[in-house]
């Protein structure tokens, strides 16, 4: 594999068209709409609800940002001192710099077993990192478990969400693709399947059966882990997490290093705030925790792999390292107006909605068209930052990263500290941003522009010509006044003097 | 270089502008969230646990000691059970009266052979009212964390209001976390299709909680 490979293959940001692109077919599809509005707008009033429930709520987010700054302020720290814990507790622990060593080390960890297939729990970085990919190139099949990975593995699809990574499919439409793809994969789909949720998941039990009742190996990813402790922690709803994480022999957990929280307590935050603001239940079905091996009882192995991939270049902006407090709990997808709209694919990225528009150009860098134009999926209206239980101002990352965009400037990639170029295609707006700051630093030049401009406003424009026509095709061109304010100022004191 | 000292070495350039916050942990993250929601006698806790339960489709049942053989014995028969899993350190009065041949929770069971088990009675570590949540252990009472994820019937007896706290971090206080834990809130779900709930996908479909006491 080539040396530079960054994660979903044949899904490479550089081949992939800019947001606005991106998210053409998506806003124009009406099906898609109709399924992302009804299932945001379900799990919205849900999670205000739940969130509802408990009046310290605001004290909770708040110590949740602050358990996840500590960490990642003392991270090295942490991060050792989990090695030791988990060590102590029967574990092996590894570390990736990036998705292909990550790669490299589960394939031969699961080569070193002689099995050839493992089941997967969902993880937001396996996904990252491509791993499913990469395991077929060494030959060894890897089947997703959780329902909605089930949908997208089985329709060759795309993950389009954090949480509902199929919440571009209506019922019908995962339905259809049971019936005509489970087959292909192991046992085929009942016959006269219906389109009812129970029914679909009766029909995922039974196909995933015979597939946990085997496996030897089992791939996850983890919520939280903890240092002092050395303990995992995953938390699901279906199930087939604790059948990955406690029937195989052999168990590989591959974690970005942002996971870690210092103590066992720190728990008590974030298992009332993750499963409220993601399933917006009180608590989620299930929740696993597991130190190291026990003898007797689950997998006699257990692999540890910690994954950097980006995230300690991250660390390294002072503005975009809060990213790093996420816990995934997709919250800020469910209420973006963007996102309602676009769907999930225009990102990306598999991490899309607000905080994939701020976490993928951290991760990969904004080189791509598709990373430098992320920062600009936003309308910077704030209702992610209302809603994410650690806090994160996406807004403020948002503009930070406009900024990088369009003036370039110090950052950090692979470790090293680079300086980037300002991004083709802003030269208007950098032209604009220069001439503001002339004019405002030269009051002369300024008010005389400001006269001439109150003088010659009957003459003006209803709309922008040229390539601005797009822009004033749907805004009103906000309207010169007679007189330049500071003028009216000078002239009337503030209009103490009364002359209106 | 291994990726160890790399990563390590990345995080310590990374972090060259934070001066490091060298007070004691318990310090630096102030906790002002509470304790638990609510001011309720113990009698009122296991009510919320009850509500709670049954509100994520668990099916709650309450008895005294001398009615737990009774009671367990007339779920099992309802269901039409023909064998139960038995973790090790279960009160075996608990299973006095039931029909359903036991088989025991040994190491050598392959997970095909517990597939084909319909039942298991364990007992529980600590439960949680505000959230409605059992959580198992991995001690005597309960087993193997498989024996009670592969049958599709799980009766759980929980003793109020000994086992019953109030809230997630009076729970935490009482699990010893080099210990494997469960926590289960409710039978297996999924939210994954249309973002709505629906139960039932891989663990036990039906959940059945004995509050006994």
């Amino acid at each position: 594999m080539s040396g530079t490979f960054v994660g979903m293959p044949g899904f490479p940001p550089a081949a992939h068209p800019a947001f606005p692109a991106a998210a053409h077919d998506a806003v124009h599809n009406p099906t898609l709409r109709a399924n992302l509005r009804h299932a945001t707008h379900t799990i919205r009033a849900k999670r205000a609800r739940a969130v509802g429930e408990l009046s310290d709520w605001a004290a909770l987010r708040e110590a949740g940002r602050r358990i996840k700054d500590h960490t990642l302020r003392h991270l090295d720290r942490y991060l050792v001192q989990l090695e030791e814990s988990v060590t102590a507790a029967g574990g092996t622990v590894h570390w990736a710099a990036d998705a292909d060593e990550a790669n490299r080390i589960v394939a031969g960890l699961v080569r070193a077993t002689g099995e050839s297939e493992v089941v997967k729990v969902k993880s937001m970085a396996t996904q990252e990192i491509g791993l499913n990919e990469a395991l077929a190139q060494e030959g060894i099949r890897a089947y997703e478990t959780d329902l909605a990975e089930l949908i997208v593995q089985l329709g060759e699809d795309r993950p389009s969400h954090i949480l509902v990574p199929a919440i571009h499919r209506n019922r019908g439409e995962i339905r259809d693709i049971f019936r005509t793809e489970m087959g292909k994969w192991g046992r085929p789909a009942p016959e006269g399947l219906t389109d009812t949720p129970a029914e679909l998941a009766e029909a995922a039990r039974l196909h995933l059966r015979e597939k946990f009742l085997r496996a030897r190996v089992g791939v996850s990813g983890a919520n939280f882990m903890v240092a002092e402790t050395g303990t995992l922690v995953v938390v699901e709803s279906e199930g087939n997490g604790r059948m990955c994480l406690t029937l195989p022999e052999t168990l590989i957990s591959v974690v970005g290093i942002e996971k870690v929280v210092p103590t066992w307590r720190d728990l008590e935050v974030f298992l009332q705030t993750l499963p409220r603001s993601s399933t917006a239940e009180r608590m989620n079905p299930y929740t696993s925790m597991w130190t190291g091996t026990t003898d007797g009882d689950g997998p006699r192995t257990f692999h540890l792999v910690l994954l950097d991939n980006g995230r300690t270049d991250t660390l390294a902006d002072e503005v975009g390292r809060q990213a790093l407090r996420c816990i995934r709990c997709s919250a800020c997808l469910n209420v973006c107006p963007v996102y309602e709209r676009a769907g999930g694919h225009a990102y990306g990225s598999v991490y899309p909605g607000p905080i994939g528009a701020i976490l993928s150009p951290q991760l990969r860098g904004t080189g791509s068209e598709i990373d430098a134009s992320l920062p600009y999926a936003s309308s910077l209206c704030g209702a992610c930052y209302e809603v994410c239980p650690v806090a994160i101002d996406i807004p403020e990352v948002l503009v930070h990263l406009r900024e990088r965009v369009v003036e370039g400037g110090p950052a950090v990639r692979q470790g090293n500290k680079v300086v980037l170029r300002p991004a083709k295609g802003h030269a208007a707006e950098r032209a604009a941003m220069r001439a503001a700051r002339w004019a405002f630093t030269h009051p002369g030049a300024l008010g005389a522009g400001q006269r001439l401009a109150s003088r010659t406003r009957r003459l003006h424009p209803r709309t922008l010509p040229g390539p601005g026509r797009a822009w004033s095709g749907t805004r009103d061109l906000p309207a010169v006044p007679p007189e330049p304010f500071r003028d009216w100022w000078r002239r009337t004191h503030g209009g103490k003097d009364g002359a209106a | 270089m291994s990726s160890r000292e790399r990563i390590l070495g990345r995080v310590r350039r990374a972090l060259a502008d934070v001066t490091p916050d060298e007070r004691p942990y318990e310090e630096a993250v102030p906790r002002e969230y509470l304790r638990e929601h609510g001011d309720r006698t113990a009698g009122q806790t296991v009510e919320l646990l009850a509500e709670n339960l049954a509100d994520y489709r668990a099916i709650v049942h309450r008895c005294t000691a001398e009615e737990v053989p009774d009671l367990v014995m007339r779920l099992l028969a309802r269901r039409g059970s023909q064998e139960v899993l038995v973790p090790p350190g279960l009160p075996p009065q608990w299973l006095a009266a039931a029909d359903p041949v036991r088989i025991h929770d040994r190491a050598a069971h392959t997970a095909a052979r517990l597939d084909r088990v319909d039942s298991v009675v364990t007992g529980c570590a600590v439960a949680i009212a505000e959230t409605g949540t059992i959580v198992l252990d991995g001690s005597p009472e309960q087993g193997r964390r498989r024996i009670s994820l592969i049958p599709d019937h799980h009766i759980c007896v929980v003793r109020v209001p000994d086992q019953v706290v109030s809230s997630v971090p009076q729970a935490l206080e009482r699990l010893d976390p080099a210990r494997p834990s469960t926590w289960i809130s409710g039978p297996s779900a999924t939210s994954d299709i249309e973002l709505d709930r629906v139960e039932g996908v891989h663990g036990p479909r039906t959940l059945e909680v004995i509050l006994l006491g």
